[in-house]
């Protein structure tokens, strides 16, 4: 609307031209690093790249030999644990919550200080946090044991087969706060009419919640499901701190597999197949959500 | 706002009951069960919340004999305060012996250029987006924010190279570059959506009056959004401090921030592990961005769910 006030000028390029200039970082980026970068590592995966990235093509070598590779399968049924439970967990308690912070409480804004502020500690930090609150010797196990009850084992991160859930318990400790925030903003949201109805009809509170007041808030759980996905497949700096991985291989993820290939294995096209494999799920997330939100309707 | 909250919070809690009966205020009792269910069940999930946080302290304040013999949850019995001083000045990393101090000058080294370059940048695009839009710039904008979703780890190593051919790979400049392409998306949207919400007329008014682009952005449109940078400073020096993956890809080890540097102390292979230099350090790490959100309170959850809000 407002180029409408330069219609006089004759050249189309000169028109606009400082809103132009002031906004090249902005085009660079877009264009340079995040399409241009996104499809050179698409296409780099294809070759087969050490040290230095090489143009001699492999085909879909990578591909294949990253499939084979128990440490990536590892990662990707990790991912899948870590990202299933994260999702529900994660959705239920923020939701529980917020649905309680919402009965209007006294020290609603202590309550919210207390849950979201972990969200505001790096991963690093809340990784080692939980790296020694669940260390066996010190740790819980240790405190449960000494109250009497000798056998009581867990040890979420010296055992293998129970090494993500450790991982899972402080990602939740971590993100559950921004849920939380996210959905008392869409109950705050919701009509009173809504509750002065469902009281007049008689419909039990817990009904009202589950029946009429989530179907209502469809957006705000889609946009949070989005939130918590695209993070659930970064997942990287909690692992680093927590378990390293470990033991063995037995917390890996697909973003440390990425780092490790490309930064200290020396071995740039298994990255950037690995890489490619997390954009397509990524993708699978996004596309049908932006297709929901934005297709159809133009943005203006 | 608040009148909606008490007329919804009064429906809700007489949903349980048939008849509204007399209107005004009913005499509610504190001790109700329903109350006595709602606020247990906040402080049992306030107390797992600030569990850690009571770990790290107690941890931190005792002796390693202390440590050895009792049980995380127990206060000190005798509080020191030499695992602080330890942590701030000579753990060792494996690579050097300095503590924490290097990583924390070098995050603020590294944390208050990237906060304002990115900021001053965003904010200049979003003005841009909202008030001169040019053909086109929808486009760029979409692919910017489409690309907010793409793994960092598939953008990585372009920007290496790019960052290398440049002859910036590894130094502080390099690292503040990525930090503002980074925040970017983020940043613009929130810039883009305030900006768009400010009163046109005023916007119309100027232009009417001579004032170009530049003239516009320093004197109408910031001096009138002081709080929606204030917003987008709280998100970005609390982001910066925590990243960890930036840090340890485009910098060289002199280089390294405070959460890398805290890594490396915990997890080095090295020696005995002495738990409560390890947490003092992990809380000196978590201050900054705590004092930030403590300080800050509302704005700071202005600026998470700014990330939430769609354009």
């Amino acid at each position: 609307m407002t180029g409408q006030a330069y219609a006089g000028r004759p050249n189309q390029l000169l028109r606009n031209l400082h809103s132009k200039i002031a906004s090249i970082p902005m085009i660079l980026t877009a264009v340079v690093i995040f399409l241009g970068g996104t499809l050179w590592t698409v296409f780099y995966s294809f070759t087969n790249s050490k040290l230095l990235p090489r143009l001699s093509f492999v085909g879909l070598d990578q591909y294949e030999r990253l499939w084979a590779a128990p440490r990536w399968l590892v990662s990707i049924e990790n991912l899948a644990i870590y990202g299933f439970f994260s999702l529900i967990f994660s959705l239920v308690i923020g939701f529980v919550l917020a649905a309680l912070m919402d009965q209007k409480i006294r020290f609603e804004n202590a309550f919210r200080t207390i849950f979201l502020y972990p969200f505001a500690l790096s991963f690093i930090v809340t990784g080692l946090v939980w790296q020694w609150v669940l260390n066996p010797e010190f740790g819980v196990q240790s405190v449960v044991r000494s109250l009497g009850w000798t056998s009581f084992t867990f040890d979420p991160l010296y055992n293998q087969s129970i090494v993500i859930y450790g991982i899972l318990i402080a990602a939740l400790w971590q993100g559950t706060g921004l849920v939380m925030c996210l959905m008392l903003a869409g109950l705050r949201g919701i009509d009173e009419d809504i509750w002065k109805a469902s009281r007049v009809d008689g419909i039990p509170m817990w009904k009202t919640y589950l029946f009429i007041i989530i179907p209502m808030m469809r957006a705000v759980f889609i946009t949070t499901l989005v939130i918590i996905a695209s993070g659930i497949v970064r997942v990287y700096d909690l692992v680093v701190a927590q378990t390293s991985g470990g033991p063995g291989i037995a917390s890996e993820v697909p973003a440390k597999y990425v780092y490790d290939y490309m930064f200290q294995a020396q071995n740039l096209g298994q990255g950037f197949a690995a890489s490619t494999m997390m954009l397509i799920t990524v993708a699978i997330i996004i596309v049908p959500w932006a297709y929901l939100e934005f297709g159809g309707r133009k943005r203006g | 706002m608040d009148d909606t909250v008490s007329l919804k919070a009064r429906a809700a809690h007489g949903a349980s009951r048939l008849a509204p009966g007399p209107q005004g205020k009913k005499p509610r009792p504190m001790f109700s069960p329903r109350n006595i269910m709602i606020y247990g069940a906040l402080i049992f999930a306030a107390a797992y919340y600030l569990l850690p946080l009571y770990v790290m302290m107690v941890t931190s304040l005792k002796g390693m004999p202390e440590i050895r013999l009792g049980n995380i949850f127990s206060p000190p019995l005798e509080i020191t305060f030499e695992p602080w001083v330890k942590a701030w000045s000579s753990a060792c990393t494996g690579l050097n012996c300095d503590g924490l101090s290097r990583g924390f000058w070098n995050s603020v080294r590294i944390t208050i250029p990237s906060t304002i370059v990115s900021i001053a940048i965003a904010s200049v695009n979003g003005y841009a987006l909202a008030n001169w839009r040019f053909k086109g710039a929808d486009l760029f904008f979409t692919i910017l924010i489409v690309g907010a979703f793409i793994p960092y780890q598939v953008m990585i190593y372009p920007i290496v190279i790019v960052l290398r051919e440049m002859g910036l790979y590894g130094s502080l400049t390099g690292l503040i570059i990525v930090h503002t392409i980074f925040g970017m998306p983020i940043l613009t949207l929130l810039f883009r959506n305030y900006f768009s919400s400010l009163p046109e007329e005023l916007f119309k008014a100027a232009r009417i009056d001579g004032a170009g682009f530049w003239t516009i952005y320093f004197k109408i449109m910031l001096p009138m959004s002081l709080p929606i940078f204030v917003v987008a400073m709280i998100l970005q020096i609390t982001g910066i401090w925590n990243d960890f993956l930036f840090g340890v890809v485009f910098t060289r080890p002199e280089y390294y921030p405070m959460t890398v540097q805290l890594n490396n102390i915990v997890n080095s292979v090295q020696g005995v592990k002495e738990y409560n230099v390890n947490m003092a350090a992990t809380i000196l790490t978590g201050a900054v961005p705590l004092i930030v959100y403590f300080v800050s309170g509302r704005l700071f959850v202005r600026g998470i769910a700014a990330g939430a809000v769609k354009g």
